[in-house]
C-alpha cells in the first residue's frame, strides 16, 4: 500500500499553564490514507478535538508544546513555520465545526466570506466560482445565498456554507468536528450525505471526530476509540462495533439506546467519569471506571496489542493473546 | 386520563406582522403514570405547545383539561395548584440554574417559595430529593459551574421534584450530554417515573431516547402531529411519511451496521 495521507505518530500535547504542566493528549497514532474515512470517537474531554486541532496547530494548540509527528503528504506539519502551516491550512487539511454560526463571520456576505477562501481566483470570476461551490454542497438557491448574511440563513444552510469555504481550496483531507451536532436528524443526515459525496467526488479524505457512534457506524470505515487522552482502540469500524475489545467500547456501545431494542430495557451506563488531564490515574486510564479491572490495571499502564488489524490497549487483551 | 388537549392552537402575535401559528390544532391524552414522547424537528412547534401546557404561552384556541378539569375554566388557586403539579425539566440544565445559588439553596428556596413543607423539616427534604436524583451529600454545597452536566440535570429533577408534580414535561433533557450520562439520567428518569408513579411528557428529536421510555409517541411537523399512537405501532409500522424519513435518518448503530453487511 502506498504510504498514508497522514500519518500521526505518537502525537502529544502539552500545556504548560501558571507552572503546571497537563497532557491532554498523549501518544497518539493513527494513520489516514488517500480518499480515506476514519472517526475518532469518545466522550467529550478525551483529547478528539484537541488531536484534529493539533494537525495544523489551530488553537488552543498553538500554545501547546507538541511532540512526535504529524506527517502530511510527507511533511511533518510540526515542524513547519507560520507561512508553511498557513500552506497546509489553506490547501492540504480543511475544517468544519459543530457550530457553523460561530466560525462564520456575521457581518460580512456569504459570498465575500467563501472569496477569501479562493484567493488564486481573479476578482471577475470570484461570483461565478463561490456559486460553483455552493451548488455543489446542494443549497437550494446558491445566487441568493451568496448574498445572504450567515443570519439569514438556517443551521443545515449554514453548515453548507462552511463545507462550500473548506471545499474552496480543494483539500485532500476534510476535518470534521462534529459536523451535525447541532442539527436536527434530518438535516444531520444530509450534511453527511453531502461530505460523503463531495468526499467521493473529490477523492477527500475525511477524519470525523465524534461522540455519535451511530454516524460512525454506517458512514465510515476505521475508528479509533479515544480515552483519556489516548487511543484505547482501533481498527475496521464494523468489526470494532459488532466485536468490542476494550471495556470502554463495549460501554459506550451499551449506553446507546437503539432503536430496535424493547422498551424499558435499562441503558447502561459508565460510571464515573472521565478523569481531568491533571489526574490522568498512574495504571490504565480507565481502570477507575472499568467493570473488568484487576488489581494490576490501578498500577501499570497496559501495553497497546495488535491482532487482526485491531489495536487493544487493555491488560485483558493482552493476556488474551499470549 | 390525567391530561386531555382538545385542538389546543398556539399563535404568536407581533404588532405589525403577520402572526405565527405555532401549534395548528393538536389533540392528544396522557394517562396517569404514562409516558408520552414528542418527537419532532426545530421548529415544527413541539416546545411552543410544552410552554402552553405548562401555563407559560396562552392558548389561542382549544382545551386543556387536567384531571378532568378545565384550565382554562380554573380558578386562580385552582391554577396555582395545576402550575404546581406540572413541571418541566429543560435541555440547558446548566442554564436554568441559578449560577450564583448552591445546590442546597436551589432546592431549598423552591420549598419555602411554594412552603412545600415546615421549616424545621427542610434540611430532611432537600437530603432526601438529592437522594432520589442520585446526587451524593458532597454537593449540596457546590455552585452550579462545579458541576458536571449529568449533575445539573439532576439537580434540575431535584428542584422540580420538590414541588410533588404529577406531570413532568421533559424537553431535550439529555441530548446536551455525553452518551454514558445520557444513559445514567434515562435510567434516573425511568426510575423516577416508576417509584413515584409519575407521568411523563418527553419531548426529543432522538426517536430511540423516545422508544426506550415511552408507551405512547406523536410525530409532529409544522405545528401539526402527524402520527400519534402506540409507540411500538408508530416505530414498528410508521404510517406518516414524514416518520419514516424520521426513523431513516436515524443514525442507529445496529441498522447502519447490518444495512452495510
Ligand atoms: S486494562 Fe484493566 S482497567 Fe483498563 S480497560 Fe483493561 S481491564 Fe479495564
Amino acid at each position: 500500500m502506498s504510504a498514508p495521507l497522514l500519518q500521526v505518530e505518537k502525537l502529544a500535547v502539552t500545556f504548560r499553564q501558571e507552572g503546571v504542566e497537563t497532557t491532554p493528549v498523549r501518544s497518539v497514532s493513527f494513520a489516514i490514507h488517500a480518499g480515506g474515512r476514519v472517526a475518532v470517537v469518545g466522550e467529550s474531554g478525551c483529547g478528539k478535538s484537541l488531536t484534529a486541532m493539533s494537525l495544523t496547530r489551530l488553537p488552543p494548540t498553538d500554545r501547546a508544546q507538541l511532540s512526535g509527528k504529524v506527517l502530511f503528504d510527507g511533511t511533518d506539519t510540526l515542524t513547519l513555520n507560520r507561512d508553511g502551516l498557513a500552506r497546509v491550512r489553506g490547501h492540504g487539511i480543511a475544517y468544519v465545526f459543530q457550530d457553523p454560526s460561530a466560525s462564520l463571520n456575521p457581518v460580512m456576505r456569504v459570498r465575500d466570506q467563501i472569496a477569501e477562501c479562493l484567493p488564486g481566483v481573479r476578482r471577475a470570476e470570484r461570483l461565478a466560482a463561490t456559486v460553483r461551490l455552493l451548488t455543489q454542497t446542494g443549497l437550494p438557491d446558491p445566487a441568493r445565498a451568496a448574498n445572504a448574511y450567515p443570519c439569514e440563513l438556517s443551521g443545515g444552510q449554514q453548515q453548507r456554507v462552511m463545507l462550500a469555504m473548506a471545499l474552496a481550496a480543494r483539500p485532500k483531507l476534510l476535518v470534521a468536528d462534529e459536523p451535525t451536532t447541532a442539527l436536527d436528524v434530518t438535516t444531520q443526515r444530509h450534511v453527511l450525505d453531502l461530505i460523503d459525496s463531495l468526499a467521493d467526488a473529490c477523492q477527500m479524505a475525511v477524519l470525523l471526530i465524534t461522540h455519535n457512534l451511530g454516524i460512525v457506524a454506517g458512514r465510515m470505515s476505521r475508528i479509533s476509540v479515544m480515552y483519556a487522552g489516548q487511543i484505547v482502540e482501533s481498527g475496521a469500524v464494523a468489526s470494532v462495533l459488532t466485536q468490542p475489545r476494550h471495556p470502554y467500547t463495549r460501554g459506550l456501545l451499551a449506553a446507546v439506546p437503539l432503536l430496535d431494542a424493547p422498551r424499558n430495557a435499562p441503558l447502561r451506563d459508565i460510571p464515573g467519569t472521565v478523569p481531568s488531564p491533571d489526574a490522568w490515574p498512574a495504571g490504565c486510564a480507565f481502570a477507575p471506571r472499568c467493570p473488568a479491572a484487576q488489581p494490576r490495571c490501578h498500577n501499570l499502564p497496559p501495553p497497546e496489542t495488535e491482532s487482526d488489524g485491531r489495536q487493544c490497549r487493555c491488560w485483558l487483551e493482552g493476556t488474551a493473546c499470549c | 386520563m390525567l391530561l386531555n388537549v382538545q385542538d389546543l392552537r398556539v399563535t404568536y402575535r407581533t404588532p405589525g406582522q403577520k402572526p405565527v401559528e405555532a401549534v395548528r390544532g393538536v389533540s392528544f391524552g396522557v394517562d396517569t403514570g404514562g409516558a408520552f414522547g414528542i418527537v419532532g424537528e426545530s421548529g415544527c412547534g413541539k416546545s411552543s405547545l410544552a410552554r402552553t401546557i405548562i401555563g407559560l404561552q396562552p392558548a389561542a384556541a382549544g382545551v386543556l383539561r387536567f384531571e378532568g378539569h378545565d384550565t382554562g375554566q380554573m380558578d386562580a388557586a385552582a391554577f396555582t395548584r395545576y402550575r404546581r403539579a406540572v413541571q418541566m425539566v429543560f435541555q440547558d440544565a446548566a442554564g436554568s440554574l441559578n449560577p450564583r445559588m448552591t445546590v442546597r439553596q436551589t432546592v431549598e428556596e423552591v420549598l419555602c417559595v411554594h412552603r412545600m413543607c415546615p421549616p424545621g423539616k427542610i434540611t430532611g427534604r432537600v437530603s432526601e430529593l438529592l437522594d432520589r436524583v442520585g446526587l451524593p451529600e458532597t454537593v449540596l454545597d457546590a455552585y452550579p459551574r462545579e458541576l458536571s452536566g449529568g449533575q445539573c440535570q439532576r439537580v434540575s429533577f431535584a428542584r422540580c421534584l420538590a414541588l410533588e408534580p404529577r406531570l413532568i414535561i421533559a424537553d431535550e433533557p439529555v441530548s446536551a450530554l455525553d452518551v454514558s450520562v445520557q444513559a445514567r439520567i434515562l435510567n434516573l428518569v425511568r426510575t423516577l417515573q416508576k417509584e413515584l408513579d409519575l407521568t411523563l411528557i418527553l419531548i426529543s428529536h432522538d426517536l430511540a431516547v423516545v422508544r426506550n421510555i415511552c408507551d405512547h409517541v406523536a410525530v409532529m411537523r409544522a405545528g401539526v402531529f402527524v402520527e400519534n399512537g402506540k409507540a411500538s405501532e408508530v416505530f414498528d409500522a410508521p404510517q406518516h411519511p414524514y416518520t419514516r424519513e424520521l426513523l431513516a435518518a436515524i443514525p442507529d448503530i445496529a441498522r447502519s451496521l447490518s444495512r452495510n453487511q
